[in-house]
């Protein structure tokens, strides 16, 4: 059964499937989206598809080369991934190029390189090092500091660069640290963190006030046998006050006004179809379009003819939606969520902590990018403007993932060697 | 394996139930809610509309009246728009650069990118200079229409003209009509609009997001082509229409001239006219309200919306209705004595002579006679009172189409008027009058009111000795040449047509030997009556109507000139040449006859107040 020999017997087939099922669909959607009948070829380095197959290729090569790498190399050198990236992150702040209000991107030659892309396996790999070490508890107070600073500076330096997007998506690490033991109220209050940030933007305070007040006068008496239950009422109550208040300030002196809009609009206190709203109205019109079979191949008009902005980039899902319509939406969800499941699978089955850790970082980040992307489009949660991975165009990030993917099948592939 | 193991569970679950809420929410948009296909179909589908042709009107020998014209509208799409020189385009198409300026904002503002219109309706030649340069000019381009044209500028008031719809219009239509859209107004252009204005052709198109079109949708499955407006064929004939015209000019009045056997109208002429070619295109608005302002009303359709008291001519209905009535016989006589005299009353005959029959008082027109005649028909006929006389009367009056609209085949006809007794009850009190009261009635003055349309129609009556058709302007419609039903049934006035003999004779001798002397046509026996219609307001307005030839009629003509004196003297002329160059096909009359009626200027008003303010102006 297990054969150390040969690597490609080791793999894991069906996240393996799954990754090139969805690079695939990837490809064939940009071609659909971009395409345009003065540039035929579909090798044309000039248009969109032609280059995503320049990427696909040496992410290939990539891939390659992380599973012959020895797999001790990665837990060894985890740190030093980690610094490394830090530093791009440093350069970029310095030389970087502003596309669209982010500073980035680093240009090497023609191409530019999107140094927050590859911080995500980095820091992942950092985390899952640091708290693989025998004898860190993630109940105590150091171990948590330290955790967060480790996705903090990542996720603080690309805030620096202006990409609120890409720094938000190191949030997903919580769900690692929840696995590795952070208290399960703090999963709880981060979710209720953003229950009532959400409610704060829509209801009037004083309203919103008294009803946290009466849902907490409920639920203690409900629960007035218990004492301990009281007290994380009490507690929940004076946090989503604080939340309250704190978002108010938050969303006037914190936020930039394209975020604000882009919540306001999400929230439906403000329609500006022709402004902030358009991509996301053109977007679910594109998806929406599409029915329960799709328009077909190339047959979709939305996307064809360029209403949906970014369709190649983070509205991809358009271009499925609407040439696959609810059939394929499905199909490409159901593909995410069974790489989802069988990574936690994989993850749960490693005999190091290192590579189980690392593993829950691989799929918290893969959920976090499919949940808040198709989420965008469809207008469930805020444009953010993030990735849909392993389809989205663009080299720096399909690089990104595909390293974060095959680090954690190298590592599940070697899993009988590292006790020994 | 750790003690967190289970957290697994907690991990996969939020992953699945995140998958499931994605795919509700998508079930939502793509399947059950129906609004974003509708919502995408306007992104990418413009449907261009294709105008087509309206019908072209011809007369009744296959020449044209109404065709259509090419014009070019200017539009803009403000978002392809490169630097230009504002002022050559404005001297290119003729506009201020002030206008090209705000219209220009006006259409960023209606949509940077689609299109507005700059310009409607520039003519064939100004476009011809302006194509040459219009690559100079990106995002400017020209979209043709068509637009009426009259070649041979004649008959306004029954060609009529076209206008664009306006708000109440479309509503009105159900938005059948749409913005951008002409409809008739008036004339046949509006009683023919149906037909005339044919089926707007939809071709569906895909855009990209700059409104750049990118092919057909659905390989042109949802197109339909653009169906032209019928055809439709006049009965007016061009020739005679023409002279017509020229004849009235500097006249004010009307020609009606009706085939009798079909009620095909012939000529219709309303003087002063205009061109209508004034009412298209760019100049039209301020053509329009130069005619409305215009103190001739060269805009008054008189042959259906002037109304005269008929005088004389009159005498031909109180004739056959006395006959029918039993009142009258050919050899009928009364005296006259230079008029009819009741009580204080004095009806003046203008002639002094011996008691005539009723051949002969129409051949003279006797006042007397008829005065007589009415006396004996109202209050000593065999009803109870003149009142039920009157109404047995006014019955048969009303069959010769007098007092109601003749519902030709043109908008806003007016009934005429025929006085009823109620009337003559709130002026008299009830039942306290009777004939001599209301005597101006037998000879066709007091509280008549006809229009030459009547007049000319009450021609068609006798020379087809007792019925008439509807007259018309229409005698076909399209390829099929279809015909009104309302238009091809015989209107009987129930006159037994044996009384119609010595009233036509009569009206013979009026043209060989009597009041239209003058008017006779060599080989042509034409039955006439002249008629003075006295005008309280300014000079009398000269009338004559007749028929011609006596048997087998093919023409019936009305003639009305207002303030022009006698019957005899303008309008029997006119209608004997008009008449005989229908029949003949020239006028044979002398060169000083026709120049007398050619030259003539009956058109400066004869009110002392009236003719200053004119003076001026002329």
């Amino acid at each position: 059964m297990f054969d150390k020999k040969n690597i490609l017997y080791n793999i894991d087939r069906q996240c393996l499937v799954i990754y090139l099922l969805l690079v695939l669909i990837g490809w064939v959607s940009i071609y659909a989206a971009v395409f345009d009948a003065n540039h035929g070829s579909i090798l044309d380095i000039d248009r969109n598809y032609g280059k995503q197959l320049l990427w696909i290729v040496t992410s290939f090569v990539l891939g390659s080369i992380i599973l012959f790498v020895d797999a001790k190399f990665y837990s060894t050198f985890a740190y030093a991934f980690y610094i490394a990236t830090m530093i791009l992150l440093f350069i970029v702040l310095v030389v970087g190029r502003v596309v669209s209000g982010n500073q980035g991107w680093i240009d090497i030659g023609s191409f530019k390189l999107q140094p927050a892309e590859f911080a995500k396996f980095s820091t992942a790999l950092a985390l899952a090092r640091y708290l693989s070490v025998s004898g860190i508890r993630m109940q105590s107070l150091s171990t948590k500091i330290t955790s967060i600073l480790i996705i903090g500076l990542p996720m603080g330096l690309i805030l620096l660069q202006g990409d609120v997007g890409s720094a938000i998506t190191y949030s997903a690490f919580i769900l690692v640290m929840y696995r590795e033991g952070l208290p399960g109220e703090i999963l709880f209050f981060g979710a209720l963190t953003v229950a009532v940030f959400v409610l704060t933007l829509l209801l009037p305070q004083q309203l919103l006030l008294i009803g946290l007040g009466c849902i907490a006068v409920l639920l203690s008496y409900f629960f007035r046998k218990q004492k301990s239950y009281i007290l994380m009422i009490l507690f929940g109550l004076v946090f989503s006050v604080g939340v309250v208040f704190g978002v108010d300030h938050v969303f006037t002196n914190v936020l930039k006004p394209h975020h604000r809009d882009r919540i306001n609009n999400l929230l439906g206190k403000e329609i500006d179809l022709k402004g902030t709203g358009y991509n996301v109205n053109q977007s679910k019109i594109a998806i929406g379009s599409g029915g329960f079979f799709g328009k077909g191949f190339m047959e979709g008009t939305q996307t064809k003819y360029d209403f949906v902005p970014e369709q190649s980039t983070d509205f991809i899902f358009c271009t499925i939606g609407e040439e696959y319509g609810f059939l394929g939406s499905t199909i490409v969800i159901g593909l995410f969520i069974a790489l989802l499941l069988r990574l936690l699978t994989l993850a749960e089955r490693q005999r190091s902590n290192f590579s189980r850790i690392y593993g829950y970082g691989v799929a918290a980040i893969i959920f976090f990018h499919v949940a808040i992307n198709i989420g965008m489009t469809i207008g469930l949660v805020p444009v953010i403007g993030i990735p849909l991975p392993f389809i989205s165009y663009g080299g720096s990030s399909l690089w990104g993932f595909t390293i974060l993917l095959f680090l954690m099948l190298k590592m599940d592939a070697n899993r009988m060697a590292i006790i020994r | 394996m750790n003690v967190f193991f289970e957290r697994k569970y907690v991990v996969q679950g939020i992953f699945i139930l995140v998958g499931i809420v994605l795919l509700i929410k998508l079930f939502y948009i793509q399947v059950i809610d129906n609004k974003y296909v509708v919502s995408a179909n306007s992104n990418v589908l413009r449907k261009l509309v294709i105008y087509p042709a309206r019908g072209i009107v011809y007369d009744r020998h296959n020449k044209i009246l109404v065709q259509n014209e090419p014009v070019y509208d200017l539009l803009v799409i403000p978002r392809q728009i490169l630097p230009f020189d504002t002022s050559e385009l404005c001297r290119l198409i003729g506009i201020k650069r002030e206008v090209l300026i705000s219209k220009l904002k006006k259409a960023r503002s209606f949509s940077p990118v689609k299109s507005s219109i700059i310009e409607k309706q520039l003519s064939a030649r100004t476009y011809a200079t302006f194509q040459e340069k219009l690559f100079e000019f990106p995002g400017f381009f020209v979209q043709n229409r068509t637009v009426r044209k009259y070649p041979n500028a004649m008959a306004a008031h029954i060609l009529g003209y076209i206008g664009e719809v306006d708000e109440r219009v479309i509503e009105k239509s159900g938005n059948y009509y749409q913005m951008g859209d002409y409809l008739g107004i008036s004339g046949i252009e509006k009683s023919y609009e149906e037909v005339l204005k044919g089926r707007r052709g939809v071709k569906n198109i895909m855009v990209d997001v700059f409104n750049r079109a990118k092919g057909s949708y659905e390989d042109g499955k949802y197109d339909t082509t653009a169906l032209a407006g019928e055809k439709l064929i006049c009965s007016l004939d061009l020739q005679l229409q023409q002279y017509g015209e020229l004849l009235m000019r500097n006249k004010r009045g009307s020609v009606v001239a009706i085939e009798p056997n079909t009620g095909e109208i012939l000529a219709y002429i309303s003087s002063p006219n205009y061109d209508p070619n004034l009412l298209v295109g760019r100049q039209r608005g301020s053509n329009y309200s130069k005619l409305v302002q215009d103190e001739l009303k060269p805009l008054f359709n008189r042959p259906i919306q002037a109304q005269y008291p008929p005088g004389s001519i009159f005498k031909i209905v109180q004739a056959l209705v006395g006959q029918q009535e039993g009142v009258l016989t050919p050899q009928t006589v009364f005296p006259c004595g230079g008029g009819y005299r009741i009580g204080g009353l004095l009806v003046r005959c203008t002639h002094n002579h011996p008691p005539l029959n009723l051949e002969e008082s129409i051949q003279y027109s006797c006042n007397a006679y008829y005065c007589n005649a009415f006396r004996k028909m109202i209050d000593q006929g065999p009803y109870s009172n003149p009142q039920e006389g009157f109404e047995v009367w006014r019955n048969r009056v009303q069959k010769f189409g007098l007092g109601t609209k003749l519902n030709i085949d043109l908008p806003n006809e007016l009934d005429g008027l025929l006085p009823t007794q109620k009337r003559y009850d709130r002026i008299y009190g009830k039942a306290r009058w009777k004939s001599s009261t209301i005597i101006s009635l037998s000879i066709g003055q007091g509280e008549l009111g006809v229009t030459p349309m009547q007049m000319a129609n009450l021609m068609s009556i006798l020379a087809n000795r007792g019925y008439y058709y509807i007259p018309h302007l229409i005698k076909g419609i399209g390829e099929r040449k279809i015909v009104k039903p309302e238009y091809t049934k015989k209107n009987y006035v129930d006159i037994n047509p044996a009384y119609f003999e010595t009233v036509i004779n009569g009206m013979e001798k009026v043209v060989q030997s009597g009041t239209a002397y003058w008017s006779r046509i060599p080989n042509i026996i034409m039955c006439g009556k002249t008629g003075t219609v006295e005008n309280p307001h300014g000079k009398d307005h000269s009338v004559f109507v007749a028929f011609a030839p006596k048997d087998n009629p093919k023409i019936a003509i009305a003639v009305v000139i207002e303030n022009a004196g006698f019957g005899a003297s303008w309008a029997a002329p006119i209608a004997s040449m008009m008449v005989e160059q229908y029949l003949t096909g020239a006028v044979t009359k002398p060169k000083y006859y026709q120049e007398r009626i050619l030259e003539a200027n009956l058109i400066n008003p004869t009110e002392g107040k009236l003719k200053t303010k004119k003076g001026k102006q002329l």
